[in-house]
């Protein structure tokens, strides 16, 4: 009861008053805010808040302080209800004050025109938020949340309170703004009319939903082509993964499970094209397999392999190992004993594995499939790599926002095919599963031993898995080996120059050169990796925190929304960013923040799913004690739930790394020439033919993604747990 | 009771989980007070809304409806670090990543005391619940028995003005328990602690309380001392709830004697006339050889080493009758007659 119970309130009164007077209001063009701290007291772009509201006549910004003062008066009124009103009063002003003169007001005046028509041109106008704006909007979302709190919302806990109201604003400023925004733009016409037929015109004709192939035509719609191939792919891809689950858990000897975690490990570390690079080297019109023909038989070399059945079998390699990572935690599931009460009931192995294992398995078999679906629809780089004259929506909308036709609308429209796909099928998962789980994760150990799986399935998974993983083997090094040799199919002569066109290094006058053409990329996706995978990590958990262990009102939106951005395939999120920030209030297009953005939202289910899943398998009654104790939620989360939660982290680290590093879809919409990243200067490459750097290139990611995550484990260490190792607290891989 | 001798009080408290408003209450408004100094123990069948009772007074749960006060001050909206209150979970619950020192420092250290006088207090909590020289040791290397202590410790430490205990004594086998109980109870006394006591079992309560209420189905069945709840239980539910008791319509007549078949009671309290139920305790029959009273023929024995428990065919039906008795035996087929005792019969509501 020593606790000054006002001490969050007054420190972050004292943060929002600071935002309007140290740092600058808006955004900085060309440089950092940082850089421009001298000069917040002139200068029109550079001024804080106060100067902008009094000296540069944007008298509207002093709604945030008006805002700040009411909620100060809560300072001097007893802690409880009444403070409630004062706080709420004040934050809400300030905070819709500030957002609706910032959302009226754009770079050119009024920003509709019926607010022209009402009060004339305004002649000042308004940039996006910079870090002046962003603080003090946040410390006043922080403001109303205690004021939720002080009337009992939340359980009366200021912590929950500004961490729900927080995260539910930045889920609501980057996923749902955003996409909506980008979604509504389908029904613009080019002149910015709306209409409803407008998406009509753009998207309801023969290229889209063309079917003439299935009558022998050449070609049929794109959004029929990404339907076809995700459905094949999610298939094949559910069935190789269980298959290989079954095969590691229930039946190979520990020889074979060092390769298996590797061939799991893989495609977190890889970017998703190298095996379409590693594909074409194989089986591209200069691939060893058609050379072969053509020595042995004299078979002309064709482009046979581009087109579907490429990237099928690019995408089957590319996203098998996820759904192995997910069904290999479902299989583990399982519990044992109900397998043994099977054949104590006079069921034989075959019908235990029919009656018991393999119905066990169906909520994972579902979701995994979801999983390989949306992969599917979202991938980018394997489309475009062996694709050929074969298109698929995310390389429409790619081509339409990028290409020639420049046209925004079309891209809005075909975005709205490929999300209508991915909710519809999350939806039917959801309907049809709902949150029912077989998987028995509890406290206490099974005593049971797994069955061991009948001999007819044993041969069938010999008989397919074992080649797979050697033809998955060979892709790779395949992959691997096109970084070495002059030019594949003409000359085969060792060398090292893709490096050195890539990764040369000279000294020069003044030391050391990066001469090579790669360095700049590479130097920015490691910075803009490394800062968006902390805070996804962060973010992530947090959120996990609050859906795992908190209750409040509108929990279950919260959850929908935090999920949200896993079913939104990742060129929708970037299609959205680089349509919805390219104006005041929020404008970033061109900077290197849209991408730590576009990375940290894309891959925060990640972190969520890591988070949640670690939250399931530690007692509740943990946080309760620690809350009883007096401690606060916040100091709750990092002395107990934290150190408790280190494998989670790890994972969430890992994972947001890693994906940051090799994703493709969301961001190929936001690089400029200055934010390169590798993997569009490595798409770039392949785009002009030139294999050999493009694979170098990914060999250097590879090696440098495993030490990084070598890394990343050895930092945040282990856990000390006493005896208790191999219990229940291990952290699973989440699904992705 | 004035306000300062009062250390929990609870107005007209309701709690439904979820925010649906169909949903059904958890707890249907219950008041009740918890004198500052006493152990008072919440008792009741699983599913009955003691354990939501308690979890209200920590602040883990916020009330659907009513009021909370502490100290003469409301804390209904609170959150448990704002209340002066410590909890002993079931589980216990140690962190299991601290030892045994940090865990009980833990809640002194996170109020802002220095370090060196959280240790000191935290060292002194754990003498006072007999646990020494286990200070540097995880929880997973104690026994039951430890990991018990140390919870008892960490909750004891911050000196709160209410312990809550929730079913603290369900994890230990039965030697163990009664010595727990014992322990806690004199501890209570020692330190003049305010305890709410969560408990399932009713022997539990009987021995460690200094008031008994007795919840049924998220109401308050009936509140009292033990004594009062074992001898005069007001209604069918809480007597047979509070040991074993037999029930038996009877007719009570217009000067408030009941007759129980060729019996008659003299109630303790005022009956008005008509239907009544009479609670019997088994151990509350007396047998005679004489015949005198209720007829009954034994058809069913069992010796349980320190008394007997009989089966009398009678008039009223079968009859459990428990005899501390143990040098005359009755064989199976003997006549005898039944009387009652003053203790352990009373008159309850009609259900």
């Amino acid at each position: 009861m020593n606790k000054n119970p006002n001490k969050a309130l007054v420190w972050w009164l004292a943060a929002g008053l600071l935002a309007y007077l140290v740092v600058p209001w808006y955004a900085i063009q060309d440089t950092a805010w940082y850089s421009v701290l001298p000069q917040v007291w002139s200068g029109l772009e550079t001024a804080n808040g106060i100067v902008q509201a009094l000296a540069n006549g944007r008298a509207w910004l002093l709604v945030g302080l008006l805002g700040l003062g009411i909620a100060a008066v809560g300072l001097r009124v007893p802690v409880g209800r009444a403070q409630s009103h004062w706080l709420l009063a004040g934050g809400l002003i300030g905070l819709l004050g500030l957002l609706a003169s910032g959302f009226a007001i754009g770079a050119r005046g009024w920003s509709f025109e019926y607010l022209n028509a009402q009060f004339g041109e305004l002649a000042i106008n308004q940039f996006g938020i910079g870090i002046g704006a962003f603080a003090t909007l946040l410390a006043l979302t922080v403001i109303s949340a205690f004021g939720l709190a002080r009337r009992g919302y939340f359980k009366g806990d200021q912590f929950i309170a500004s961490a729900v109201v927080s995260c539910s604003a930045l889920l609501v400023l980057f996923i749902v703004f955003p996409v909506s925004k980008a979604l509504y733009g389908a029904f613009l016409t080019e002149d910015g009319i709306w209409s409803v037929t407008a998406i009509y015109e753009r998207i309801g004709n023969e290229r889209v939903w063309g079917l003439s192939c299935l009558a022998g035509g050449v070609r049929c719609g794109v959004a029929w082509n990404t339907l076809f191939l995700a459905l094949a792919s999610a298939a094949g891809t559910t069935v190789l993964g269980t298959m290989m689950a079954l095969l590691a858990e229930r039946s190979a000897g520990p020889r074979v499970q060092a390769p298996l975690r590797v061939v799991a490990l893989l495609p977190i570390i890889t970017p998703p094209f190298v095996v379409g690079l590693g594909l074409i080297l194989l089986f591209g019109r200069a691939g060893i397999v058609n050379q072969l023909l053509e020595y042995a038989f004299a078979i002309e070399p064709t482009r046979w392999f581009y087109g579907v059945l490429g990237v099928w079998i690019a995408q089957l390699f590319a996203f098998t190992p996820i759904a192995f990572m997910i069904m290999r935690g479902v299989v583990q599931g399982v519990a044992p004993s109900l397998e043994e009460a099977a054949q104590t009931l006079r069921a034989d192995r075959r019908q235990t594995f029919l009656t018991i294992t393999l119905p066990l398995l169906k909520p994972g078999l579902a979701n995994a499939f979801l999983v390989g679906f949306i992969e599917s629809i979202a991938d980018f780089g394997n489309p475009v790599v062996v694709g050929g004259q074969f298109s698929v929506l995310s390389t429409d909308i790619f081509f339409a926002i990028v290409g020639a036709q420049y046209d925004q609308g079309r891209a809005a429209s075909l975005a709205w095919i490929l999300t209508v796909f991915a909710l519809l099928v999350f939806a039917i998962q959801r309907g049809l599963l709902g949150k029912q789980s077989y998987t028995t994760v509890s406290g206490k150990g099974d005593a049971g031993i797994a069955m061991a799986l009948p001999d007819s399935v044993r041969r069938l998974l010999n008989a397919v898995v074992y080649p797979w993983l050697a033809f998955t083997v060979i892709v790779y090094l395949f992959a691997f080996a096109g970084g070495f040799v002059q030019t594949w199919g003409r000359d085969y002569t060792l060398t090292l120059t893709h490096f050195k066109t890539a990764f040369g290094l000279e000294w020069g006058q003044f030391g050391l050169i990066w001469a090579g053409t790669a360095w700049n990329s590479l130097f920015t996706t490691l910075k803009l990796a490394g800062i968006s995978a902390p805070m996804t990590a962060g973010v992530g958990l947090l959120i996990a925190y609050l859906l795992a262990r908190t209750e409040f009102k509108g929990r279950g939106l919260f959850e929908f929304v935090a999920l949200l951005a896993f079913a939104i395939p990742g060129t929708v999120l970037g299609v959205s960013y680089i349509l919805a920030f390219n104006v005041p209030p929020v404008e970033l297009t061109g900077t290197g923040l849209i991408i730590v953005l576009c990375f940290m939202f894309r891959n925060l289910p990640v972190g969520v799913r890591a988070g949640t899943a670690a939250f399931k398998q530690l007692d509740k009654s943990l946080d309760e004690a620690s809350l009883m104790l007096r401690a606060s939620a916040a100091q709750t989360l990092f002395h107990v739930v934290l150190p408790l939660l280190k494998p989670a982290l790890v994972a969430a680290l890992v994972y947001s790394f890693a994906r940051a590093m090799t994703t493709v879809s969301a961001v190929i919409f936001l690089v400029t020439a200055e934010n390169e990243l590798a993997t569009t200067y490595i798409i770039g490459r392949v785009g002009n033919g030139d294999y050999g750097v493009a694979l170098a290139y990914c060999t250097v990611l590879i090696i440098l993604m495993s030490l990084v995550i070598a890394l990343i484990q050895l930092l945040v260490g282990e856990r000390r747990l006493g005896r208790r190792k191999s219990g229940a607290l291990v952290a699973p891989l989440p699904a992705l | 009771m004035d306000q300062m001798d009062c250390g929990v009080e609870f107005r007209n408290i309701s709690k439904r989980y979820g925010s649906d408003p169909s949903a059904p209450l958890a707890v249907k408004g219950v008041s009740f007070e918890i004198r500052k100094g006493t152990l008072t123990t919440i008792l009741g069948p699983s599913g009955c809304g003691k354990t939501t009772v308690l979890r209200m007074i920590a602040g883990l749960e916020t009330p659907t409806g009513g009021q909370i006060i502490m100290g003469g001050k409301e804390v209904t909206t609170l959150g448990p670090a704002d209340r002066n209150v410590s909890m002993m979970f079931q589980s216990y619950a140690l962190f299991p990543h601290m030892n045994v020192l940090e865990n009980v420092s833990y809640g002194l250290k996170m109020s802002g005391v220095a370090k060196e006088e959280a240790r000191r207090r935290a060292s002194e909590a754990l003498a006072n619940v007999g646990l020494v020289g286990y200070d540097q040791r995880l929880p997973s290397e104690l026994s039951g028995g430890q990991q018990q202590r140390v919870a008892l410790a960490r909750a004891l430490v911050l000196e709160p003005a209410v312990l809550l205990f929730d079913e603290p004594l369900s994890n230990l086998d039965a030697r163990l328990r009664r010595e727990m109980r014992e322990e806690i109870r004199a501890l209570q006394q020692r330190l003049g602690l305010t305890v709410a006591y969560v408990t399932h079992d009713q022997s539990e309560a009987l021995a460690v309380s200094d008031l008994i209420i007795v919840m049924n189905d998220g109401l308050i069945a009936q509140s009292g001392t033990p004594q009062q709840m074992y001898e005069y239980p007001d209604s069918e539910f809480v007597a047979g709830f509070m040991g074993e008791a037999m029930l038996f319509p009877a007719q009570a007549d217009a000067d408030g004697a009941v007759h129980l078949g060729p019996l008659l009671i003299a109630p303790k309290q005022r009956v008005a006339a008509g239907a009544v139920k009479v609670a019997v305790r088994p151990e509350a029959w007396q047998i005679n050889r004489d015949g005198s009273g209720l007829a009954g023929t034994l058809v069913k024995f069992a010796y349980l080493g320190s008394f007997f428990e009989y089966s009398f065919e009678t008039v009223l039906g079968r009859l459990f009758v428990v005899s501390p008795d143990l040098t005359d035996v009755l064989e199976i087929g003997a006549q005898v007659g039944l009387t009652l005792a003053d203790h352990g019969v009373s008159v309850v509501r009609m259900a």
